[in-house]
């Protein structure tokens, strides 16, 4: 696999919520608006990058019968680390994502990784392979969440175009479910489509 | 009609009834409903119900002509029920275009994602109908009060709150459920639809007509509609009885709200409902006990359309539990 097919195919390909189908409780609980899912991918970014690269540095120390609460241990302090940041400099995004933050720790997108990629390959490539995961995974939530603030406030990044309020229910629960499934459904018809040609 | 539900092993006698045939005569078992509907809320009806019925017919239409490049069957009158039944359930002054965005989620999210009549799970008038309610819960709740067609009062509309909206805020406010009957509507009023709601689940009589239709024709057995308004009878009866003051008469939660509707027309879609004669007295059971349990303690008055959907979701598991016998075993 080649450098550049590692780092991009977390992108569409193997995009981790909308084709491996992980992550999908902050998926769901944070796209409300376009904002929160940008802030919430970013910082997940920030949490792969930094855990896979530690991870696959570590993986030959790291004795296989307790990797996973390992894996833990070291996905927690970046998790800590930025929650901090977040606190400290957007207070405002902090307060609107509330627990998904440290909620992190638990994302299986980053144990998954760290499991099924960091914990077997180079630095180099688990660094490219967390950078293309979590552009991934912020894509994914920046269309859901683009669709959700469209159709549910009638705005885009807080900025307001019609008056009053959307159809409600897709700033709620139900309404993060189905554009969550129809979005799953048009990555698998994009997909079905690719291959057939 | 003890043997309806029943399969048996071959050979078969083939029976002349088709879908279309079943489909159609839901519709006519609608109409006294609509009728009286028009004759309380006058003209607002008539448009909506068209609109309702077109919207859901040309999404039908779209998706199987232009997505799934398929045969187009909107002529089986299943999404002209879906469009009737949604229309039924909203208030009369309703703005077209919610009801169309209604509509359009009705066929396009919770009908053809699933591969269309028969594989819906939920159904789909009252997916669209929960749609709006959370949606635009401002113009899902203001109903107007009936008004008979020659009656020209001072104002256009005058909108005033559900029988069971009066009974919600007035026990929220500390008050009797005997103080209230001055500001509730008569029984005869109840029976006969002269009150506020959906426009078309007012008049208990008229829907009871159809049902009877749907019975004789044997579209509808009677399990599921006897067994969810008999558990939603005794159920609410339980708690009138230990406590009067605060829970109202069982006939009261029959004859309001959408129960009768739900409980003839909604709970007993062939699609949704489940298949054997066990499975569907503990289905419309279950729609009875949950409804009661929204309209007492929920943070809704009216609760028919959530406990139906919820039941919806839960036949699957209801048809495991109650196969039946195989033949010989």
């Amino acid at each position: 696999m080649s450098k550049l097919n590692i780092l991009t195919k977390g992108f569409f390909k193997e995009n981790p919520v909308l084709v491996l189908v992980l992550g999908t409780c902050p998926t769901l609980a944070v796209t409300t608006s376009v904002k929160n899912a940008l802030g919430m991918g970013l910082a997940t970014t920030f949490v792969l990058l930094m855990s896979n690269a530690i991870i696959s540095l570590l993986k030959n120390v790291i004795p296989d019968k307790v990797r996973i609460p390992s894996f833990i241990v070291i996905i927690a302090t970046f998790v800590s680390m930025i929650d901090l940041l977040i606190q400290g400099f957007l207070p405002s995004l902090a307060s609107s994502l509330g627990i998904f933050i440290p909620l992190i720790v638990v994302n299986c997108i980053v144990l998954g990784r760290a499991e099924a990629f960091a914990s077997k390959n180079t630095v180099g490539d688990s660094i490219l392979d967390g950078i293309g995961m979590g552009i991934g995974f912020t894509i994914a939530l920046t269309i859901i969440g683009s669709v959700r603030e469209i159709l549910g406030s009638g705005s885009f990044l807080d900025y307001k175009f019609i008056q009053g309020d959307g159809i409600l229910v897709f700033v709620l629960a139900p309404g993060a479910f189905i554009v969550f499934g129809f979005t799953v459904a048009l990555v698998r018809y994009l997909q079905s489509k690719k291959k057939a040609s | 009609m003890d043997k309806l539900l029943q399969v048996s092993g071959s050979p078969h006698v083939h029976g002349n009834e088709s879908v279309k045939k079943i489909m159609w005569s839901v519709v006519i078992a609608l109409l006294p409903a609509l009728a009286v509907s028009v004759y309380y809320f006058g003209l607002p009806v008539l448009i909506l119900t068209l609109v309702s019925i077109a919207t859901c017919m040309l999404t039908e239409y779209l998706i199987q002509r232009f997505m799934l490049k398929g045969n187009v069957s909107i002529t089986d009158g299943s999404a002209v029920i879906t469009g009737l039944l949604l229309a039924f359930n909203v208030p009369s002054n309703l703005p077209v275009w919610i009801l169309m965005i209604g509509a359009f989620v009705a066929i396009a999210i919770a009908k053809m994602p699933f591969g269309g009549l028969g594989k819906n799970p939920f159904n789909p008038a009252l997916v669209g109908r929960v749609f709006l309610l959370i949606s635009f819960p401002v113009q899902m709740t203001t109903w107007p009060k009936p008004t008979p067609v020659w009656s020209f009062g001072a104002a256009d509309v005058i909108t005033g709150p559900t029988p069971l909206g009066i009974l919600k805020e007035g026990v929220k406010n500390g008050q009797a459920v005997s103080d209230l009957t001055s500001e509730l509507p008569t029984y005869v009023d109840m029976l006969l639809g002269q009150m506020g709601g959906s426009f078309g689940e007012v008049s208990a009589i008229a829907i009871l007509i159809g049902a009877v239709f749907l019975l004789i024709r044997k579209v509808i057995t009677w399990e599921i509609p006897v067994s969810f308004l008999l558990t939603a009878f005794l159920f609410s009866g339980i708690f009138y009885l230990v406590d009067p003051t605060t829970y109202a008469n069982p006939c009261f939660h029959l004859v309001t709200g959408g129960m009768m509707l739900g409980a003839c027309f909604m709970a007993t879609d062939m699609v949704t409902s489940p298949t054997s004669r066990g499975g569907m007295l503990v289905f419309g059971a279950g729609c009875g006990l949950l409804t009661i349990i929204i309209r007492l303690f929920g943070a809704y008055p009216e609760g028919v359309s959530f406990s139906i959907l919820i039941m919806n979701a839960l036949v699957p598991l209801i048809n495991k539990g109650f196969k039946p016998r195989t033949y010989a075993k």
